[in-house]
C-alpha cells in the first residue's frame, strides 16, 4: 500500500493512498461528524453531514467518500464547513418529532450529540411537520418509528452485508421516505439487532429493550458472548446489578462490528431463574439452605463412596480458568478415573458462514485442549461425579441409566438436572466473573466483571476450598 | 428549413422503416462500418455536438473516455425519460423518427465498441414507447439489428426499457440503477459511467436528441453540421416553446438565435395578455431571465451562460404579465419536493421546505423573514447534494425572488 501525505485543518500526517477522510482525521484523533457513515459498512454518501473542503475542489466534498491523495489539504473547521454542518442540522430536525423525552435512543442519539456539537440555534421551521407511522413492527423483534428516520440506509446496509438480505429497502421519495419491509413481509434474519446498533437515532428500538432504562443509567463491561464457539465480543450494559442488554464490540478478527440475535438475548439467564442459594436434596425434594447445611449434607453423600470411585464432568460453558480449577480439583482430590466433560448440545442447532457456529458452547476448544472424555464414554468404576455448569439431556440420560450420582452440581441456573443432584452450589455467570474463552480458532478473548456475583454464588475455587476441607474431615474420621 | 434533426417530421408515416429509408435512412450505415471506430470519434469531437439532455456536455470527448479493452461489455443507454417540466422535444424524435434514432444508436455503438444498447424511455410514454418499440422491432426483421447488422459482421442489441414515472430517473445514474432493477437514487459520482455505468460496465449515456443527430453528421460531416451555429455551441437544437406563445410547440433552429425571433417569428408572437413578463430558457430548473434579459439572449449555451442562466435542455417556457411568480414558483416547489429522490438530507427536507413556506405565503400571506429564509435555504441545499436536483429548485427560487421581488411583496404582510 501506498503512503500519501495529507493535511488536515493544518496538522500533516501520512495515511493509506485512499483512506476516507473520515478515517483519516480519526488517526489524529478529530471528529468528522456523519449519520450515514459505518466504518463496518460500505459508504452511502446520503447524509451530507461529513461535507468538507478540499483545497483545489470546486464544491465540498463528502469526508466518507473522498480518497486521501498525496498532497491534499482538508479542512473540516472552516467557517464554510461550519456553517455547512449547521444547516444539515437543521435540515434534519426540520421533520423530526423532538420526542426525546419518550425516546429510548436520547442519551447515545447522534441528533441530540450533533446538535450540541454543531448547531444550537432555535429551530425556524413554522410548517407543519410530515406526519409518519410511529410504531411499526419491522418483525425479528425490531420498532421502527418512522417519523424518526433520517433514511441513512444504514439499517438497510447493514441487512443487506451482514445478513446477505435484501428485507429493508427504502419506500417512498422525497421527504415521504421511510424505511419499510415488503408488503406482507418481516424481517427474519438473524442479525436484525444490528440494524437497531447502526441506527444513529431512536428509528429502530429493540422490543426488548425499549422502555426499560434509560441509557444513561447504564454501565458497560467488555464481554464475550457465550452463545457459541465464534465468541463475538460484547459489551453487558447493566444497572442495579442486572443486565439489561448486550451490544457488540469491535473486534475485524472475530465479529468485526456484529452479533447475532440469539446470542444478543442470551443475558436474561443472568438476570433470572437463577440459583442464588445453595440446596440440597431432602425427602421433601429441593430444599434451599445456608452453606453450612449444604455441605453437612454433602459430607453424608461423600462419605458412601470412596475416591476412586468419583470424578467430575467439566462444561464447555464455562471460563478457561472455572475448567482449569474445576479439573485441578477433580485431578487432585481424586484423579484415579478419567474426567469427563458435557457441552450444551442442542438438536439441530442453527448455523451460518456468517458468524453463528454449530456449536453451541463458548469454550469447546479449551474442553478440548484438557483431554477430557465425553461423558458417552464414561466407564463402569465412577458412582458418583461432580458436575459443573450443566450437563446435556444426552449425558444426563447416560448418568440416570448407568445409576450414577451427582454428589454436587455448581449451577447457575435451575436446570433439568435439579432433581438428579444431591446438592447444588451457585455459581456466578460470565457476566459476574473475569476470565476468558477460547473460541473455535484457538483465540484467547477475555471479559470482564459486569456484576457483582449475583446471591450467595462464588466461583468454583471458593467452593473447591469449602470441599477440600470436607474431604480431609472425612479421611480423618475414617 | 431543411436542418439536421427534424428533416422528416412532416412525411406521412415518418416512423417508419419503409418512409426513413426513402428518405435517406441507414444511407450512411456503409461509411460508419468503413470506418475506424476512434475516426468516428473524432469526427463527432469535430463537429461539437453537445449534449442535449441538460449539461451540455461534449458528447465526442463523453466517448473518448471508455476504456478501449476494460475486459468486461461496454454499454450504450439512451436517456429517454424526459421529464423536466416545459420540455417535450424527445417524444417527438421517438414519435416521428425512431428510426433516426436507431442509425444514431449504431453510430453510437460502433464508434465505442459497443454490442447492447438500451434505450430508457419515460414511464408515461406511451406512443412514443410504441413507436420505437415498433421500429426497434422492424429493425430486429430487416437484420439492422441482432446479429451481423447489414451484413458487417457485428452484433448489436437494443432492448426497450421503461421507467416506473419518476422524474429523477432522467439523472444518468439513477437511470442506471432503475435499469438494473433497483430504486432510481443517483450515485455518488466519481466513479462515473465511462468506467462504471450498467452493471458496473463502461458506459455512455446520451440523451435521445444526441444520439439523433448523429447520423446527419457523419452522412455530412462534422464541417457541415457547424455551418450552423456559434463558435462553442455548433449546430441546431429542438426547443419546446411553451406558456404564452400564440404557437406553442417544437422548433429545430441553429444555436445562437435570438430568444426574441424564437418567439416573433417561429411561436407567433407572444400569446396571453401580450405582455412578456419572464422566460425559463432551458427547463423548469434553470435561472429565470425578465423580458428584458431575455429580448437580449441568444439560444447557445454562452449566451446564456452570460445572462446567469443554462441552456439546458432547451425548454423554453414563456411567461405573460398576467403570471404571479410566486405562484409559478410554488408550482416548481411541488414538482421537486414531490420528485426528490429523498437521499441526501438537504434535498429531501429544503425542496419541502421551501415548497411548504411558498404554499403559506401563498394562502395566508408572509413575513420579510420568509423570503429571507427562502434564499438562505436555497443556498444551503445548493452544491451540497450528491445530484443536481436540489440545484434545479434552488436556482429557480433565488432567480425568481432576486428578479420579481415585486411579486413576492404583494404576498408580505404589512403588520407583520
Ligand atoms: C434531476 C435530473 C434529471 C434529468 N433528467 C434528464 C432527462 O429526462 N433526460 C435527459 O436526457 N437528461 C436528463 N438529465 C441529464 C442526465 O443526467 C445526463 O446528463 C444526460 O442524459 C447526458 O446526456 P447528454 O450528454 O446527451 O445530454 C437529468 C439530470 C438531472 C440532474
Ligand atoms: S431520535 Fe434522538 S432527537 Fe429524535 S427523539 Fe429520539 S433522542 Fe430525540
Ligand atoms: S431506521 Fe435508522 S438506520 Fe435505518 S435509515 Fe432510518 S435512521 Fe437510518
Ligand atoms: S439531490 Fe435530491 S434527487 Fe438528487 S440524489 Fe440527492 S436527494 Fe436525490
Amino acid at each position: 500500500m501506498t503512503k500519501v501525505k495529507i493535511t488536515i485543518d493544518g496538522h500533516d500526517l501520512e495515511v493509506e493512498q485512499g483512506t476516507n477522510l473520515i478515517e483519516a482525521a480519526r488517526q489524529l484523533g478529530k471528529t468528522i461528524p456523519h449519520y450515514c457513515y459505518h466504518p463496518g459498512l460500505p459508504p452511502d454518501g446520503n447524509c451530507r453531514m461529513c461535507l468538507v473542503q478540499v483545497e483545489k475542489m470546486p464544491k465540498p466534498v463528502i469526508g466518507c467518500r473522498t480518497g486521501a491523495t498525496e498532497g491534499m489539504v482538508v479542512h473540516t473547521q472552516s467557517d464554510e464547513v461550519k456553517k455547512m454542518r449547521q444547516s444539515i442540522m437543521e435540515f434534519l430536525l426540520i421533520n423530526h418529532p423532538l420526542d426525546c423525552p419518550t425516546c429510548d435512543q436520547a442519551g447515545e442519539c447522534r441528533l441530540q450529540d450533533y446538535y450540541m456539537d454543531y448547531d444550537r440555534i432555535p429551530s425556524r421551521y413554522q410548517e407543519q411537520k410530515v406526519h409518519k407511522d410511529k410504531m411499526v413492527d419491522l418483525g425479528a423483534g425490531v420498532m421502527l418509528d418512522e417519523e424518526r428516520c433520517i433514511v441513512c440506509t444504514r439499517c438497510v446496509r447493514v441487512c443487506q452485508e451482514v445478513a446477505k438480505s435484501e428485507e429493508l429497502f427504502v419506500q417512498e421519495r422525497g421527504n415521504h421516505s421511510m424505511v419499510a419491509t415488503f408488503p406482507g413481509k418481516k424481517m427474519t434474519n438473524p442479525y436484525a439487532g444490528n440494524t437497531v446498533d447502526v441506527c444513529p437515532v431512536g428509528a429502530l428500538t429493540s422490543k426488548d429493550f425499549r422502555y426499560k432504562k434509560r441509557v444513561w443509567f447504564l454501565s458497560a463491561a467488555d464481554s464475550v458472548c457465550q452463545g457459541c464457539s465464534r465468541g463475538c465480543n460484547i459489551s453487558v450494559h447493566h444497572a442495579d446489578n442486572r443486565v439489561y442488554r448486550l451490544k457488540p464490540r469491535h473486534n475485524p478478527e472475530v465479529n468485526d462490528y456484529w452479533m447475532c440475535d440469539y446470542g444478543r438475548i442470551d443475558y436474561k439467564f443472568v438476570n433470572d431463574g437463577r440459583r442464588l442459594k445453595p440446596h440440597f436434596k431432602t425427602d421433601a425434594g429441593l430444599q434451599e439452605d445456608s452453606y453450612q447445611n449444604a455441605f453437612a449434607h454433602l459430607q453424608s453423600v461423600l462419605q458412601n463412596y470412596s475416591a476412586d470411585q468419583i470424578t467430575g464432568i467439566a462444561s464447555a460453558q464455562e471460563s478457561n480458568e472455572e475448567i482449569n480449577a474445576f479439573v485441578d480439583f477433580i485431578k487432585s482430590n481424586f484423579g484415579s478415573l478419567p474426567i469427563y466433560f458435557s457441552k450444551n448440545n442442542p438438536e439441530n442447532p442453527y448455523e451460518d458462514d456468517i458468524l453463528i457456529k454449530a456449536d453451541k458452547n463458548p469454550n469447546s476448544a479449551h474442553i478440548a485442549s484438557k483431554n477430557l472424555k465425553p461423558v458417552s464414554e464414561i466407564s463402569g468404576g465412577v458412582k458418583a461425579v461432580f458436575v459443573q455448569r450443566n450437563l446435556s439431556a444426552q449425558d444426563a440420560q447416560v448418568l440416570k441409566d448407568k445409576g450414577i450420582q451427582i454428589v454436587a452440581l455448581f449451577a447457575t441456573n435451575e436446570t433439568n438436572l435439579d432433581n438428579l443432584a444431591e446438592v447444588i452450589l451457585p455459581i456466578p455467570t460470565f457476566a459476574e466473573q473475569n476470565g476468558h474463552f477460547t473460541n473455535f480458532e484457538g483465540k484467547v478473548q477475555g471479559f470482564t466483571k459486569a456484576l457483582k456475583p449475583r446471591g450467595e454464588s462464588r466461583l468454583f475455587a471458593e467452593h473447591a476450598e469449602d470441599i477440600k476441607a470436607l474431604l480431609s474431615s472425612i479421611k480423618k474420621a475414617s | 428549413m431543411t436542418l439536421v434533426l427534424t428533416n422528416r417530421f412532416k412525411l406521412k408515416d415518418s416512423h417508419t422503416l419503409a418512409v426513413y429509408e426513402e428518405n435517406g435512412g441507414y444511407k450512411t450505415i456503409d461509411k460508419v462500418f468503413a470506418t475506424n471506430p476512434d475516426d468516428i470519434i473524432e469526427e463527432v469531437k469535430q463537429s461539437g455536438l453537445r449534449g442535449r439532455g441538460g449539461a451540455g456536455f461534449p458528447a465526442g470527448l463523453k466517448w473518448s473516455f471508455i476504456p478501449k479493452d476494460p475486459g468486461k461489455p461496454k454499454y450504450v443507454c439512451v436517456n429517454a425519460d424526459e421529464s423536466e417540466p416545459g420540455t417535450f422535444k424527445d417524444r417527438y424524435l421517438l414519435e416521428l423518427d425512431p428510426h433516426q434514432l436507431i442509425e444514431g444508436i449504431i453510430i453510437c455503438c460502433y464508434a465505442i465498441q459497443s454490442h447492447d444498447a438500451y434505450i430508457y424511455i419515460r414511464g408515461e410514454f406511451d406512443l412514443p414507447y410504441r413507436r420505437i418499440q415498433a421500429a426497434v422491432d422492424e429493425a430486429y426483421a430487416k437484420g439492422y439489428l441482432g446479429k451481423n447488422i447489414f451484413g458487417k459482421g457485428y452484433d448489436l442489441n437494443i432492448v426497450v426499457h421503461r421507467g416506473a414515472g419518476a422524474y429523477i430517473c432522467g439523472e444518468e445514474t439513477a437511470l442506471l440503477e432503475s435499469l438494473e432493477g433497483k430504486r432510481g437514487n443517483p450515485r455518488v459520482k466519481p466513479p462515473f459511467p465511462a468506467t462504471h455505468g450498467a452493471f458496473g460496465c463502461p458506459t455512455v449515456i446520451n440523451n435521445v436528441e444526441t444520439i439523433s443527430a448523429l447520423p446527419w453528421i457523419i452522412t455530412n460531416g462534422a464541417q457541415n453540421y457547424r455551418q450552423w451555429g456559434t463558435e462553442k455551441s455548433p449546430g441546431t437544437k429542438m426547443f419546446s416553446v411553451s406558456g404564452h406563445v400564440n404557437k406553442p410547440g417544437v422548433y429545430e433552429v441553429p444555436l445562437g438565435y435570438p430568444i426574441k425571433d424564437m418567439i416573433q417569428n417561429e411561436c407567433g408572437g407572444v400569446g396571453g395578455t401580450g405582455r412578456l413578463k419572464a422566460v425559463i430558457p432551458g427547463g423548469s430548473s434553470v435561472p429565470v431571465l425578465t423580458a428584458e434579459e431575455a429580448l437580449d439572449a441568444n439560444l447557445d449555451y454562452e449566451s446564456l451562460m452570460e445572462k446567469g442562466t443554462f441552456l439546458g435542455s432547451g425548454g423554453i417556457i414563456v411567461i405573460d404579465d398576467s403570471v404571479d411568480m410566486l405562484w409559478a414558483l410554488r408550482n416548481l416547489g411541488h414538482f421537486y419536493s414531490h420528485e426528490s429522490c429523498g437521499q441526501c438530507t438537504p434535498c429531501r427536507e429544503g425542496t419541502g421546505w421551501v415548497s411548504k413556506i411558498l404554499d403559506r405565503i401563498y394562502h395566508e400571506g408572509g413575513t420579510q423573514a420568509d423570503l429571507d429564509l427562502l434564499n438562505e435555504i436555497a443556498d444551503n441545499m445548493s452544491g451540497k447534494t450528491i445530484c443536481a436536483l436540489a440545484d434545479a429548485l434552488a436556482m429557480p427560487v433565488r432567480s425568481y425572488l432576486k428578479k420579481f421581488p415585486e411579486d413576492f411583496a404583494r404576498h408580505i404582510k404589512k403588520t407583520a
